[in-house]
């Protein structure tokens, strides 16, 4: 938890400073969306994150999501699929587009980044030609279905909340969040990527089937992606083949990033990458409600992150200095 | 007689380096004559690497001072080195393989036309330099097709085109075959009688007896002594270096061996496809194995731990055949290996000691479900560190920031911590002070003791002549020779290590 309060800390002061600027902030219909926005994220940042302990990269959420996202309501609305059928395809799919990654860099040895790059463009590509690259949608078909990505529930039984609602994908999000910290911190395979990820020959020498476990992350980062794609179609409704999806690579990315994962591996924490997921919607509302033009959005969040990132890498050269001195007098004094 | 000459050379003057948390060197002197071939010896971690280090500029000293020709010098860069006329041979090549003969010799101070490379003075310079080496290869040669040892005489020609009167070689020949060590024998001699002076370290004292004008020994980052041409004497180096009776270091008490532990069957392992190994060890034993660089020793223990697939052949632990494809079916079958590298392949060095040890245990220990067995993982890292007597502040210690001693000392509670029957050892005490060594050697005495059979890899001659119950030598591949401790000495394990075979093994 101590290495996250840098990114919590972030959060907070654009959080508060914001809803000191401009009153709308807090208001229940914002938050609503805010949260909605940051679990959406948060469940593709908690993806990748797997796959970055490894010291994997995966380029290709983006596309997924928009495979995914086309194909599910494709499969529904234009080809008469059952919920069942539709929802089983997709899941297959993902785990298959996991699985064929971890493959190619685990047994051919292909880096992650050239795989999953082209992932990016071959799923984008399949997408818009399976539906002809026209906008796909639930209309208003399958509430039950779209409940999960657009429904709340009402707090206002607690005291001291009047109109406040839960987006449910923050209940969803919340879930994947602790099963994965357990994963990652009480089981023997968290373990295994956490070490593979800083030095896999070590892992290697000590009996861990290292590339088994590698598969594993990428298979869980595309099903975890395909899970997301679904939720942001039903979330939209109206999903464009050849954009929807486009650029969340980089935001599932940047939320690991932030929340404390090492491009180098090894490294990583799920709360971390929650907080580090919430801050980009968090961003780009508070850009809006204080009235900063919007065409600087993406050179906002670009310095907050980079700002983000250097404090980050100080703080940890003085706490490795520290260390060393102290290590040092250990030594002299023994 | 001229200026120069009466002074030494090169003088250093109570030079002192620390590290955080070690005395590196400690007030050492040393001096170069004119024309003189001085060999430093000392075991790994005496501080001569350090010493070396500073005289290429490559770390500066925090006290003491470096004389040439009788003044002080100021070394803070490999240029003012150069500028001195001291250039370092590292013992891993420092060339850039990729690039060709002559541009290596030039690199960072290539000779220019109009702005540009010029290729013909590179091509020239470079010629007269390779046949002062008596190197026969043209400067157009691409270096990574040059076989290691004139690869070497590639780094020499280069530091003679820095008109180098300072030559520090830092162990040249671990890595060369017995003919091109012979070559580079031949250069050293040549290049004093034109009036270069060599720092030779070594740890091969038949070489350094062959070679050099005089001794200078450290121990523990200090000077132990020295000794003239006519003092030199294995017995007298091996006292100065070990600072003890070796008798007294290596402590090894006689006791029975058991039932055969680990036996291998025409073993033919991927980097030296024509060999068959053969061999077997029993609970209670201590089989060295010796060899030059690239015998194919390291190669023969990652195949038994499954590191890389075996071509052909099969293992037998305790009396059973094991298949043994990856390290996970090793250590099922009760194999534990200490590899070479312990920063690369022993070690996740930015995690905790407590996670290091638990590593390879993970899985045997798990509960329900894959979850972590913390208690487990807590008992044994507690035990180990006591048993071992691991210096760390406490078991959440990041390793990295450990001694290499207590470092390896985490590698072996990792294997030890699984109760292992076969401990295989590949250069365990490389790099490591001689307290830990001495613990380590205590360790194996112990294990070996309780019916652990072990197997280690060591280029250091005395480890194999102090340690082995029997000794395995290797050359290219093959097991040239397998010695008793009655045939057991220098000469005869240097005989097979470098090919010549005096008994064919029973292959």
């Amino acid at each position: 938890m101590k290495k996250n309060l840098g990114i919590l800390g972030l959060f907070l002061v654009v959080f508060i400073a914001t809803a000191f600027a401009n009153p709308d902030f807090v208001n229940a219909y914002n938050l609503e969306n805010l949260i909605r926005r940051a679990s959406l994220y948060g469940i593709i940042g908690i993806g990748v994150s797997l796959v970055i302990i490894t010291s994997g990269i995966d380029l290709s959420i983006g596309s997924m999501i928009g495979l995914v996202g086309t194909m599910l309501p494709w499969l529904l609305m234009k080809q008469g699929a059952s919920l069942f059928t539709g929802l089983m395809a997709v899941a297959v799919l993902s785990a298959a587009i996991g699985l064929f990654h971890g493959l190619l860099i685990t047994r051919l040895k292909l880096q992650p980044f050239v795989v999953t790059l082209c992932g990016l463009l071959i799923y984008r590509g399949c997408a818009r030609w399976m539906t002809g690259d026209s906008v796909q949608g639930f209309k208003d078909h399958y509430d039950g279905l779209r409940y999960l990505a657009i429904g709340k529930i009402p707090l206002g039984f607690l005291p001291g909340v009047d109109n406040f609602n839960l987006p449910v994908p923050f209940l969803l999000m919340l879930a994947l969040a602790i099963v994965a910290a357990i994963f990652l911190n009480k089981t023997i395979y968290g373990r295994y990527l956490l070490a593979l990820g800083r030095n896999e020959q070590a892992a290697r020498y000590s009996g861990i089937n290292t590339n088994r476990m590698v598969v594993l992350a990428y298979v869980l980062c595309s099903l975890i992606a395909g899970f997301g794609g679904i939720l942001f179609a039903l979330d939209s409704n109206s999903i464009q083949p050849d954009n929807f999806g486009g650029f969340y690579e980089l935001y599932a990315i940047a939320a690991a990033v932030l929340g404390g994962c090492s491009l180098r591996g090894g490294q990583g924490s799920i709360f971390g990458v929650v907080i580090g997921a919430a801050i980009l919607p968090l961003l780009r509302n508070s850009i809006n409600l204080l009235g900063l033009p919007t065409t600087l959005e993406f050179a906002i969040i670009g310095v907050v992150i980079l700002a983000g990132v250097i404090v980050d890498e100080l703080v940890k050269r003085m706490a490795a200095a520290r260390r060393a001195t102290l290590a040092a007098q250990q030594a002299s004094s023994s | 007689m001229t200026e120069s000459a009466k002074h030494p050379l090169l003088e250093v003057r109570d030079v002192s380096k620390g590290f955080p948390g070690v005395v590196a060197l400690s007030k050492v002197s040393l001096t170069l004559g004119h024309s003189e071939v001085l060999a430093l010896i000392g075991e790994n971690g005496a501080g001569k690497s350090t010493l070396m280090k500073i005289l290429a500029g490559v770390q500066e000293p925090d006290s003491g001072e470096v004389l040439i020709d009788g003044s002080p010098v100021r070394i803070d860069s490999v240029q003012t080195a150069f500028a001195n006329g001291v250039a370092l041979i590292h013992q891993e090549l420092n060339l850039s393989d990729n690039l060709d003969v002559g541009a290596n010799i030039f690199l960072g101070r290539e000779p220019k036309k109009y702005g540009l490379i010029d290729k013909h003075r590179i091509r020239e310079e470079s010629r007269e330099l390779l046949s002062q080496v008596g190197l026969n290869v043209s400067p157009d040669t691409i270096v990574e097709r040059l076989p290691i040892g004139q690869q070497q005489l590639v780094e020499i020609a280069r530091a003679l085109s820095v008109n180098a009167r300072v030559l520090i070689m830092d162990e040249p020949t671990s890595s060369l075959s017995a003919r091109e060590a012979q070559t580079l024998f031949t250069v050293v001699n040549n290049l004093r009688s034109k009036g270069v002076s060599v720092i030779y370290i070594s740890h091969r004292l038949g070489e350094v007896k062959e070679l050099a004008d005089r001794v200078t020994v450290f121990r523990d980052g200090e000077n132990a002594g020295d000794l003239s041409r006519d003092e030199i004497s294995h017995d007298r180096m091996v006292r100065l270096m070990v600072g003890r009776d070796v008798s007294q270091f290596y402590v090894r008490k006689p006791h029975t061996p058991g039932d055969v532990a680990l036996r291998v069957n025409n073993l033919v392992t991927p980097a030296n496809p024509g060999h068959k190994v053969n061999f077997s060890i029993r609970a209670g034993e201590i089989v060295g194995v010796a060899g030059l660089v690239g015998a194919g020793r390291t190669e023969m223990l990652q195949v038994l731990f499954g590191v890389q697939p075996a071509v052909s052949g099969s293992i037998e632990v305790g009396g059973r055949t094991v298949p043994i494809n990856n390290p996970k079916d090793a250590i099922h079958a009760g194999l534990a290996l200490v590899p070479e590298d312990r920063k690369l392949q022993g070690l996740v060095l930015e995690m905790a000691v407590r996670t290091n040890v638990g590593l390879a245990g993970l899985e045997r220990h798990q509960k329900k479900f894959g979850f972590l067995n913390s208690q487990q993982e807590g008992v044994d890292t507690a035990e180990m560190i006591r048993k071992l007597r691991i210096k760390t502040p406490n078991e959440q210690q990041v390793v990295q920031y450990l001694s290499g001693g207590n470092q390896q000392k985490v590698v072996l509670a990792k294997w030890l911590s699984l109760n292992p029957k076969v401990l295989l050892l590949d250069e365990t005490t490389r790099g490591i002070d001689v307290g830990a060594k001495q613990e380590i050697y205590r360790l194996m005495e112990e294990l070996a003791e309780q019916g652990m059979a072990i197997l280690f890899v060591s280029s250091e001659m005395e480890e194999i002549l102090g340690m082995s119950d029997q000794t395995l030598v290797m050359h290219e591949g093959r097991i040239t020779g397998k010695l008793t401790r009655a045939e057991l000495n220098e000469e005869a394990v240097m005989q097979l290590a470098t090919g010549n075979v005096a008994e064919e093994s029973a292959a």
